[in-house]
């Protein structure tokens, strides 16, 4: 389906990764924002809160970003694509209510601007720290899809393919960008309407009596959404639940549901997987990046390719869940993995583990603030080819 | 009030009658409907139900008015009351119910 | 619902009857899920009774009315009616209700919880929704305790009641609901117990069909947690309480109508005023603003 012209604004644009996620929100039918300011997420709703009332929309700032999460699920129930923003601490205050919306299986984006941590940290410049509370923030076994733009230019397109793959999958998507690609101002090209392909929410037009709102076969299919307040008079919980949506208090209803929410996104994960490769092939060393740190790391391998050095890169879009296949198929074949992170290791602990010891892990950490000094990935990579 | 005789419309007035029914098996026992019948239609029984609990029985027969406070009151949805035939009080019940 | 089974000792005749008889309210309930959990004379059944009556009363599409409950005994009522309902997290039914509202504009919200889950861990969004006069309608069962988990003090405990964490008695100041609602901003304000059944089923027919924040405080007695801790007898001990001290003062300030430990309950419809709820104060507020240019939310297709 193509997106809705109103929503889009096509030509050549100047603005900063948030305005542009905005815009791709905008674009991607999002209809429905509730929020609360955080810096540096702050941009996002504000250009949303200009652009809804121009193209049919609602945006909300609610009181607390806990109220947030939950007004975005009732929300998506009630019918609109759904979105909110913020960074570290709001992310922190909304993994309750993102286990509910994974839990009733509810479409919705979560961005998270990522600044310095923990705690206040450093409210105004950039880290990657919130990569494994993407995946485990929430208590429980579940599955979310995470994205990790490195432009403005992702900034718009990622949002609009983050919709489609909740609306296809059912799932919460959490949108990672962080401070350094969501307050950098470049070129963002929106396209015309009918260049954009976006993902309508499938719905159930059938009878009241024949609609279960899960599907728990695991053959792969998610089960259509109704809305409220067409007649379906469904109920839905956050307590472990059969397939009707009726709580089911023992071990067999809780096994069947939750490995439900686990394989519809794990079995899946070559539908899902996005990432860019470079030289792989015959590699001695692969960098493995995402985000920002993926275009300072260029340099580095320019920098070492110049130098004779076999690089490859793998550039992580979709970063949960992780290409742990091809992680493992590449490990036999290269002398290291090079993984720099504005973190003190996170994603680089997933590579370790997918590499199952066949090969070396070399973290570059930096604990955020600001950007990797690419002389230290090239120390790395350098290390890595020993 | 107090009557010396039968009012002389008392044979317009029709007193509206109710045909209570009792789910035994959802009765818990709470005793609310025969607390706040007005007409002190009910009361427990003596047997219980599945679940242990002693339900309401009909103790008075045709003095339900449909006034259906106990299907109101019933926290478990256990009874409830259809509309039945409505009659002409008893001259005598009247006089009699006076007197005491 | 289960065949009917009439009593075998009863002393009246009555025939028996030919197909299982239909409880009235069965089209609003999930049936399969009945007998429910609440124990034996608890006042939230009550309080549901209420509910499906006063949605009748009202008048109201039943496709069109959304439930959301929180968490607790008050919170499992969601899980038994037969319209959209929800069963959120903690606290945060309100914020999940107000999404509902928004994304979905046909539709009427009521949110039926308990006391811990509104004015405790929901307190935030609970007045913020009354400040933006948005469209819920709020039922608050108080039963004075967090009775699921076993008894807990609340913020509604009154001074000297025995609670789990107050073992030697409450010593916190409680909340008086109605005026923080009326403080907050709500436009429809009613405090009944569970055995003021009738006026509670208007005041909810009327609260359902009231644009904007309507907040209807009930007190329901809780035999399991509260009236064990308090030697206050059972549920029917407690709604006898409510029966000789309740006393119905329409328009009272609600300043004034604090419950204190087995004092007088002061009880009725305290505010009924208009003000323009949320959608219309946006929808008046930006067309001014921006003319032609503004369009407003209509919900999905």
């Amino acid at each position: 389906m193509k997106a809705d012209p109103i929503g889009v604004a096509t030509g050549n644009h100047y603005i900063d990764g948030d305005h542009a996620c905005g815009e791709g929100a905008i674009a991607a039918g999002c209809r429905f924002l509730a929020g609360y300011p955080i810096t540096p997420s702050t941009e996002v709703a504000e250009r949303i809160a200009e652009r809804f009332p121009l193209v049919g929309g609602m945006f909300i700032q609610m009181e607390d970003e806990i109220a947030s999460m939950a007004t975005i699920i009732g929300a998506a129930w009630g019918g609109p694509k759904v979105m909110t923003v913020t960074s570290g601490p709001g992310f922190s205050l909304m993994m309750e209510n993102i286990g509910l919306a994974v839990m009733m299986e509810t479409p919705c984006v979560i961005v998270n601007v990522q600044r310095g941590g923990p705690s206040t940290g450093l409210p105004t410049l950039t880290a990657q720290a919130d990569m494994m509370q993407a995946r485990w923030g929430s208590h429980g076994d579940y599955e979310v899809i995470a994205l990790s733009p490195n432009s403005p230019q992702e900034c718009f397109d990622l949002t609009i393919t983050a919709f489609n793959l909740s609306e296809l999958w059912r799932v919460p998507v959490m949108f990672m960008m962080d401070e350094c690609v969501g307050h950098m101002t470049e070129k963002v090209v929106i396209p015309e309407a009918d260049k954009i392909e976006i993902v309508p929410r499938k719905m159930y037009k059938g009878k009241r009596e024949d609609y279960l709102p899960f599907n728990f076969n695991g053959n792969g299919e998610i089960a259509p959404m109704i809305k409220a307040g067409e007649g379906y008079n469904i109920h839905l919980t956050g307590l472990t639940h059969d397939e009707r949506g009726y709580p089911t208090l023992n071990s067999e209803a809780q096994d069947k549901n939750v490995r439900h929410l686990v394989d519809k996104i794990l079995k899946n994960e070559e539908k899902i997987r996005l990432l860019e490769e470079d030289q792989i092939d015959g590699a001695e060393v692969i960098v493995i990046s995402y985000g920002i740190t993926s275009r300072v790391s260029l340099k580095a391998v320019q920098d070492a390719r110049a130098a004779g050095i076999k690089v490859g890169t793998i550039r992580l879009i979709v970063v949960w869940p992780f290409p742990e296949k091809l992680i493992r198929k590449l490990a036999s074949k290269v002398k290291a993995f090079v993984v720099p992170e504005i973190n003190l290791g996170q994603i680089s602990l997933e590579v370790e583990r997918c590499a199952q010891g066949k090969t070396k892990t070399i973290h570059v950490p930096h604990a955020g603030g600001w950007v990797h000094d690419p002389n230290d990935i090239l120390k790395a990579i350098k290390k890595g080819v020993k | 009030m107090s009557y010396w005789r039968a009012p002389l419309d008392i044979n317009t007035i029709e007193v509206p009658h109710g045909e209570v029914h009792i789910d035994i098996e959802q009765c818990k026992g709470c005793e609310f409907c025969i607390e706040y019948c007005p007409r002190d239609v009910l009361e427990l029984s003596k047997d219980f139900n599945r679940k242990g609990y002693h339900y309401p029985i009909i103790l008075k027969q045709g003095a339900c008015v449909n006034c259906a406070l106990c299907e109101m009151i019933c926290p478990d949805f256990a009874i409830f009351v259809l509309e039945g035939k409505p009659s002409h009080p008893d001259i005598d019940d009247v006089l009699k119910r006076e007197a005491k | 619902m289960s065949e009917i089974t009439e009593p075998t000792t009863s002393t009246l005749k009555i025939p028996k009857p030919k197909e299982p008889l239909d409880h009235p309210m069965q089209d609003y309930l999930r049936t399969e899920r009945l007998p429910h959990i609440w124990c034996s004379t608890c006042g939230i059944g009550t309080v549901l009774t209420a509910f499906i009556a006063g949605l009748q009363k009202s008048g109201l599409d039943r496709d069109k009315v959304s439930v959301v409950s929180g968490i607790g005994c008050s919170g499992r009522a969601a899980g038994y009616l037969r319209l959209d309902s929800f069963h959120s997290t903690h606290g945060r039914a309100i914020p999940f209700a107000t999404g509902l509202a928004l994304g979905n504009p046909e539709l009427k919200v009521a949110v039926i919880s308990g006391d811990g889950d509104i004015a405790a861990i929901g307190g935030n969004h609970f007045i913020h929704a009354a400040r933006r006069n948005m469209n819920l309608t709020v039922i608050c069962i108080n039963n004075f305790n967090y009775a699921m988990t076993g008894g807990q003090a609340g913020p509604t405990t009154p001074q000297e009641a025995n609670a789990s964490t107050a073992p030697y008695g409450a010593y916190e100041f409680p909340f008086n609901l109605p005026y923080l609602a009326e403080s907050c901003g709500a436009v429809y304000v009613a405090r009944w117990t569970s055995l003021h059944i009738r006026r509670a089923t208007k005041s909810i027919a009327e609260a359902l069909v009231k644009p904007g924040f309507s907040f209807i405080e009930v007190i329901a007695p809780c035999p399991t947690l509260y009236a064990r801790r308090n030697r206050l007898g059972t549920g029917l001990d407690l709604m006898r309480f409510y029966h000789d001290t309740a006393k119905i003062q329409h328009g009272a300030n609600t300043k004034d109508i604090d419950i204190e430990y087995q004092k007088e309950i002061i009880v009725g419809k305290f505010v009924d005023k208009d003000k323009p709820d949320f959608f219309t104060n946006r929808d008046n507020f930006l067309q001014n603003k921006l003319g032609d240019k503004y369009i407003p939310y209509k919900g999905t297709k």
